[in-house]
């Protein structure tokens, strides 16, 4: 792709940078290759026709789906008719609510050692963790929020796994012969294929699905199992994270990136019904129907909810049974569940539990280790 | 018509449109991009809204070949580029009593070639469309794959070298969003995404695909599958593939048939099914 570019009107240059800033400023990813491309493409077009440059300005710029609603808003506001969407985006008008929900910033207390974040780790910071393990969730102090980090991104590197179609050289006799290796290998006794090699099938990472509810009932909850959600993402390839209350928000893309605060605070922007309302049905089945391919077959689907449902327990029911069907295993972690004489007695819990794999408390850290085992072996 | 006619924007609509290809003004934009800038093109949207449908109609409007390279879970260089024929190397082996050395073993004759390495050695005179179907069921490790061989349109073989492309293809990939596509490879590519038709393209596309369907037929079909895309709660929609097999199927029936004997054409979840029966969706229709 060396052919000069076409000389553009100087002008056209300057708006076209204009469009690029205002899309990057809204999220979407442009770079200097697609800069060029564009350029290419307005050459080949007509550029009197406004419509004509639009479409190939969209096809050129965008990448995702999101982007083409991004698109035309940034496009309107640099060609078009003089109308400069607000310049605040519509995220502004959520309460504040779900951002006094999250700690942007958790201060650990001077009084308590930091956390430990080498190897060589001091008895007293040891027993520290360990206590952190069977304690409540709903009791935690900021600065054990902090101290627990480490441990909760340890158990998120445990994940499910499945078998690949892919293969690789295994040593031991298996039933994939590896042809090519054994034509390599029969080189060596001028042709005869005296020793046969084998492959084996390897490994790969299951998808896993995160729900977590936000409503107001798990508000004790929702900070630390959140932080998990976060450290999943973070982890590994193949996790998708949605919250709900009363309606479903995928968050997958909001919790990516390594910074933990900044990840949680940009998921409290989108998630716009924080310790609000619960309904679950309705959540469970917004996630069959529009994320329905992204949950798939195969995945293993972890829900975090206390179950108090204000919606239709006949609806948490069908939605739950078609999403038992289409995934590999559900799992529920339920904090109240922690308690000895815990009975699924709420009515949203009633419904679910017929189509669960396993029910867990969620409430601790031991609880989430416990997760992290079960994940691990289904 | 040839490659080079498709110069502008309605020339390329009028050359899927002439294969029964009813494209709108941004999938025929992004079609006549892909084309004269040499780009390829990722289409994603819904099941049965004609993805891979375009390259067909592309690929025999302007006479080009078409490759495709259909993606699966633990797809790698030996399904998609080449491999070579083992057993007949053992063969030969056996009947050179030894007497072979690595460079007549590893020779072209033993080459297996697969859609990406054939995409890139067929004849320079005519144009080739490669289809690379369903690029979200192959992993991360193909997908990088990939994006080497669409900046390069080379590859290589250890055994004989590099192989590039004697003319470049114009690549379509198509995706269902079962999961995101790196951001890398998206940036390769132009991008569009195809939306479910509006009901009176619909009808055209019913009749530019059946001509013998009357327009009753047509009409009826068409409304029954928005007012099940109007449904917020179902599980699976109806594509443009089933609206068509739905017109076949009325057809094929005669006058007698209802919708609701054939719904099965067009819903394929049980519930679904259920759901739309009880609240008389297809009523008078």
């Amino acid at each position: 792709m060396s052919e000069p570019l076409a000389p553009l009107a100087e002008g056209m240059v300057g708006r076209l940078g204009d469009l690029t800033s205002v899309l990057r400023a809204q999220g979407t990813r442009v770079g200097v290759g697609e800069l060029l491309t564009a350029v290419r493409c307005l050459d080949r077009v007509d550029c009197t026709v406004r419509d004509e440059v639009r479409l190939a300005l969209r096809t050129v710029l965008c990448s995702q789906h999101v982007d083409l609603e991004r698109f035309d808003l940034a496009f309107r506001a640099v060609f078009g008719d003089g109308q400069v969407p607000g310049a605040e985006p519509s995220l502004s008008d959520l309460g504040v609510i779900e951002k006094a929900v999250l700690p942007s910033l958790a201060m650990p207390d001077p009084a308590r050692p930091a956390a430990p974040d080498d190897a060589e780790m001091l008895p007293a910071a040891w027993s520290d963790v360990e206590l952190l393990l069977e304690k409540d969730f709903a009791r935690y102090t900021e600065a054990e929020m902090v101290l627990a980090r480490d441990l909760i991104a340890r158990l998120a590197r445990r994940h499910p796994t499945r078998l690949s179609r892919r293969t690789r050289p295994s040593r031991r006799r298996g039933h994939i012969p590896d042809l090519r290796q054994t034509v390599h290998a029969s080189l060596r006794t001028a042709g005869e294929p005296l020793h046969r090699r084998w492959r084996s099938p390897t490994q790969r990472p299951r998808q896993l699905v995160l729900v977590c509810d936000v409503s107001g009932s798990m508000a004790p909850y929702a900070r630390m199992l959140l932080q998990y959600m976060h450290a999943c993402v973070a982890a590994r390839r193949r996790v998708e994270a949605f919250a709900f209350g009363t309606r479903l928000t995928r968050i997958t893309q909001e919790l990516a990136g390594r910074d933990h605060d900044r990840a949680l605070d940009r998921a409290a922007a989108v998630v716009t019904d924080f310790s609000g309302g619960t309904r679950i049905g309705a959540a469970i089945a917004e996630l069959n129907r529009v994320h329905g391919r992204r949950v798939g077959r195969g995945s293993v689907v972890v829900i975090l909810s206390d179950g108090w449902d204000r919606g239709e327990p006949e609806q948490l029911d069908v939605e739950m049974a078609r999403l038992r069907r289409a995934a590999y295993r559900v799992v529920w972690l339920n904090p109240l569940a922690a308690h000895p004489d815990y009975q699924p007695l709420a009515r949203g819990m009633q419904a679910a539990v017929p189509h669960t794999d396993r029910l867990l408390p969620g409430n601790s850290l031991a609880s989430l280790e416990q997760l992290a085992a079960i994940l691990e072996e289904i | 018509m040839t490659l080079a006619e498709l110069e502008s924007v309605g020339a390329a609509s009028d050359a899927l449109a002439g294969q029964g290809y009813l494209a709108d003004r941004q999938l025929a934009m992004a079609v006549h991009l892909a084309v004269v800038l040499g780009q390829p093109l990722l289409l994603e949207g819904e099941a049965g809204v004609g993805k891979t449908e375009v390259a067909r109609a592309l690929s025999v409007a302007i006479g080009a070949k078409l490759i495709r390279l259909q993606c699966h879970e633990g797809i790698d260089l030996h399904h998609a580029v080449y491999d070579w024929d083992y057993a007949r190397q053992l063969l030969a082996l056996r009947a050179a009593e030894g007497g072979v050395d690595e460079g007549q073993l590893f020779a072209r004759r033993f080459l297996l070639r697969r859609p990406l390495l054939e995409a890139l050695e067929s004849d320079p005179s005519q144009p080739v469309v490669l289809l690379i179907d369903e690029i979200d069921r192959a992993d991360d490790e193909f997908e990088a794959f990939l994006l080497e061989f669409l900046s390069d349109f080379a590859v290589t073989i250890p055994e004989l070298g590099t192989i590039t492309a004697r003319r470049r293809p114009i690549v379509l990939l198509t995706s269902n969003r079962t999961r995101e596509l790196h951001d890398a490879l998206k940036r390769r590519c132009l991008y569009h995404w195809i939306d479910y038709p509006t009901p009176e393209r619909e009808r055209a596309i019913v009749h530019a695909r059946l001509p013998e369907v009357p327009e009753a037929v047509a009409l009826r079909v068409v409304e029954a599958v928005s007012r099940l895309r109007d449904q917020g709660d179902l599980y699976k929609l109806p594509g443009v593939g089933e609206t068509i097999v739905w017109a076949q199927a009325l057809l094929a029936l005669g006058d007698e048939a209802t919708l609701d004997e054939t719904l099965g054409v067009a819903l394929k979840v049980h519930e679904d099914v259920l759901r739309v029966r009880e609240r008389g969706v297809l009523d008078g229709v």
